[in-house]
């Protein structure tokens, strides 16, 4: 078989793509090398993230130098990531799958395009504004009027009750990062809504159901394989969420949320915040942690993606 | 059966039906809380993107003068020449690297990305879309920065942006080139043409408003970006010198989220002016790109 130049070259630019993501867990593994030997597997679920004193001696632990007491535990951060993503995706999907039927369904077509912009360019603002409308708009409004109210009366809810904190904290950083996906579910749920025959919306409303229990009882039960894999695939954009997450989320450092307002952090806006200190230890193993850190956010979202994708993929959208 | 009968049988069962057909509460209650859901749900979206456009511009007003593009930025204060220089130099380098490559990768996918070469290829590059793109940022860090000591720098931020745009342009490329009909191939190939003839001279011209409106969203997307850059590019208070290496150069977002932190209103307006500029050029450059889409589709009659 005989290929022109012309598709060689294709094939060798194209398969840049697939070598920059063996190429991205490549570089961390071996640049993390060294805290892999040092943290082990069980630094996941340990909690104490301290550089060690670093005015002291470097002392050899298990083959590295290392400062003396330095421990790199982040179990508050795989809760933090976890939960923040988690109850995001709880809030965002009901809104999202209602913002995507009435642009879909509910609007006559004139109206729906223009308004249906409204969520499309929410998707297309830099996460960075996002951060900052948070900052500027959402946390005051929280912190002063509605976490107070909310821990007064909703306390007979588990993690409800107790401390509303100043604003920063799990719940606004959920809020942020559920505004943040939202527009990304809304958009392929009415695709998908729109794509279902109507046929089979006919028949439901010959049947005498009447709109929503069309919705209910038709639509989304067919689009069951979309929803999930559109649903994960919001949950590892907001796993991976930094800037907005630096912003809004408080930065907590080993320290467990115990209430739905507590201050987190997460494993994407830990590095952005930690690496200034990291610098600090001359032994480099502060930094090359951190690079631990971003070797298990990139495994996690990439098995989240694979997941996401696979579903999506069997479901047919794009 | 007779008429009579047929009456009869009628009769009978009216007034069963009748019962039968009685307002149900229970649906009723779920059709209310439904559609009062569904139009909290839009109302709620859409008020949160005219809160954040709102507040962003409204807190902006008092620092729009036109010493913002005519200073540099004095680390508290100044103006956001440096900063608007930097979003450009890096968005325009990483466009003008990832497009080739890009748009190439996205040309196999279409034409010969049928095999499970292709089949794996496209599903890496969703993959690759999902990388957090602070990850990029790190990696960015540890071999350009660090391993390679280019430190904080021009060629640095370029190349991880270049990364992280790479699959975006690939499948907007690659959906532009598949919505082309068939038949145009086979023209094209009926008159003697080679496939590098037929790809370049008639495909591509075909698809190059779609291909445009793919480089408009990736350009808005690298504009906006941040993570990836803050430990790559770094941040500069003076103009670019135009060296790529060794150099760190300054940019929008990290205007936002540094300065917003100071405890100065002048700093505090500096960052709300940085991110009203950086909204209005991502929102422009998106609406170009479906006004690019549209315009197309109207041509070709295919858009209602």
């Amino acid at each position: 078989m005989k290929f022109s130049l012309f598709r060689i070259s294709l094939v060798g630019t194209a398969s840049f793509l697939p070598l920059s993501l063996l190429m991205l867990i490549l570089f961390l593994v071996l640049y993390s090398l060294p805290a892999i030997h040092y943290n082990g597997i069980s630094f996941l679920w340990t909690n104490d993230w301290n550089l060690g004193n670093l005015y002291g001696n470097p002392v050899e632990i298990h083959g590295q130098q290392v400062m003396p007491g330095a421990r790199f535990g982040i179990w508050f951060l795989v809760v933090g990531t976890l939960l923040s993503a988690v109850i995001a995706l709880i809030m965002a999907l009901p809104i999202a799958i209602g913002a995507a039927y009435f642009l879909a369904e509910l609007l006559p077509k004139w109206l729906a395009s223009p308004l249906a912009l409204l969520v499309d360019l929410l998707a297309a603002i830099p996460s960075v504004v996002f951060g900052l409308w948070g900052y500027a708009v959402l946390i005051p409004l929280m912190g002063h009027s509605v976490y107070p109210w909310m821990s007064a009366h909703l306390q007979w809810v588990p993690y409800f009750g107790g401390s509303p904190g100043s604003g920063y904290g799990l719940l606004t950083t959920a809020l942020v990062l559920a505004f943040m996906i939202v527009p990304l579910i809304s958009a392929t749920m009415r695709e998908a809504i729109g794509s279902i025959e109507p046929a089979l919306k006919e028949a439901g409303r010959g049947l005498g159901l009447n709109r929503l229990e069309v919705l209910w009882y038709i639509i989304l039960p067919k689009l069951k394989t979309t929803i999930t894999g559109v649903s994960i695939l919001a949950l590892g954009r907001a796993l991976g969420e930094t800037m907005a997450v630096v912003m809004v989320s408080g930065n907590a450092l080993n320290y467990l949320p115990n209430n739905i307002y507590s201050p987190i952090s997460t494993m994407a806006a830990f590095i952005v915040s930690q690496l200034e200190s990291a610098l600090q230890d001359p032994t480099n193993m502060a930094v090359e942690a951190l690079a631990e850190i971003a070797l298990v956010l990139l495994l996690l979202t990439v098995i989240v993606n694979v997941i996401a994708r696979l579903l999506l993929w069997s479901a047919r959208v794009r | 059966m007779t008429s009579s009968e047929m009456q009869a049988f009628m009769d009978s069962s009216l007034p069963q039906v009748q019962r039968r057909i009685r307002f149900s509460l229970k649906r009723h209650i779920f059709h209310i809380t439904g559609t009062v859901f569904i139009w909290f749900s839009f109302i709620i979206v859409a008020l949160a993107f005219l809160s954040i456009v709102g507040d962003v511009f409204w807190k902006a007003l008092p620092g729009l003068r036109l010493s913002l593009l005519t200073e540099v930025s004095t680390g508290m204060g100044g103006g956001l020449k440096n900063a608007i220089e930097g979003t450009l130099v890096l968005s325009i380098g990483s466009l003008l690297l990832a497009a080739p490559i890009g748009i190439a990768a996205g040309i196999y996918l279409s034409e010969f990305g049928s095999g499970i070469a292709g089949q794996s290829l496209r599903f890496l590059s969703d993959v690759l879309v999902g990388v957090p793109s602070i990850v990029l940022g790190y990696v960015g860090y540890i071999t350009m920065v660090i391993y390679l000591g280019w430190q904080f720098s021009v060629a640095a931020g370029i190349i991880t942006l270049t990364v992280m745009l790479l699959p975006y342009i690939a499948r907007t490329t690659e959906l532009a080139l598949a919505n082309i009909p068939q038949p145009v191939r086979e023209a094209g190939y009926g008159i003697g043409a080679g496939e590098g003839t037929v790809i370049l001279r008639i495909l591509l011209p075909g698809a190059l408003p779609a291909v445009m409106t793919g480089l408009f969203y990736a350009l808005a997307l690298s504009m906006g970006e941040t993570a990836p850059l803050i430990y790559t590019a770094g941040w500069s208070n003076y103009m670019w010198n135009g060296q790529f290496t060794h150099q760190p150069i300054g940019y929008l977002t990290y205007v936002i989220w540094t300065f917003i932190n100071e405890p100065f209103q002048e700093a505090h307006i500096l960052a709300f002016a940085a991110a009203f500029l950086i909204t209005l050029l991502v929102l422009g450059l998106i609406l170009m790109g479906r006004w690019l889409m549209i315009r197309q589709l109207r041509k070709r009659g295919s858009y209602q």
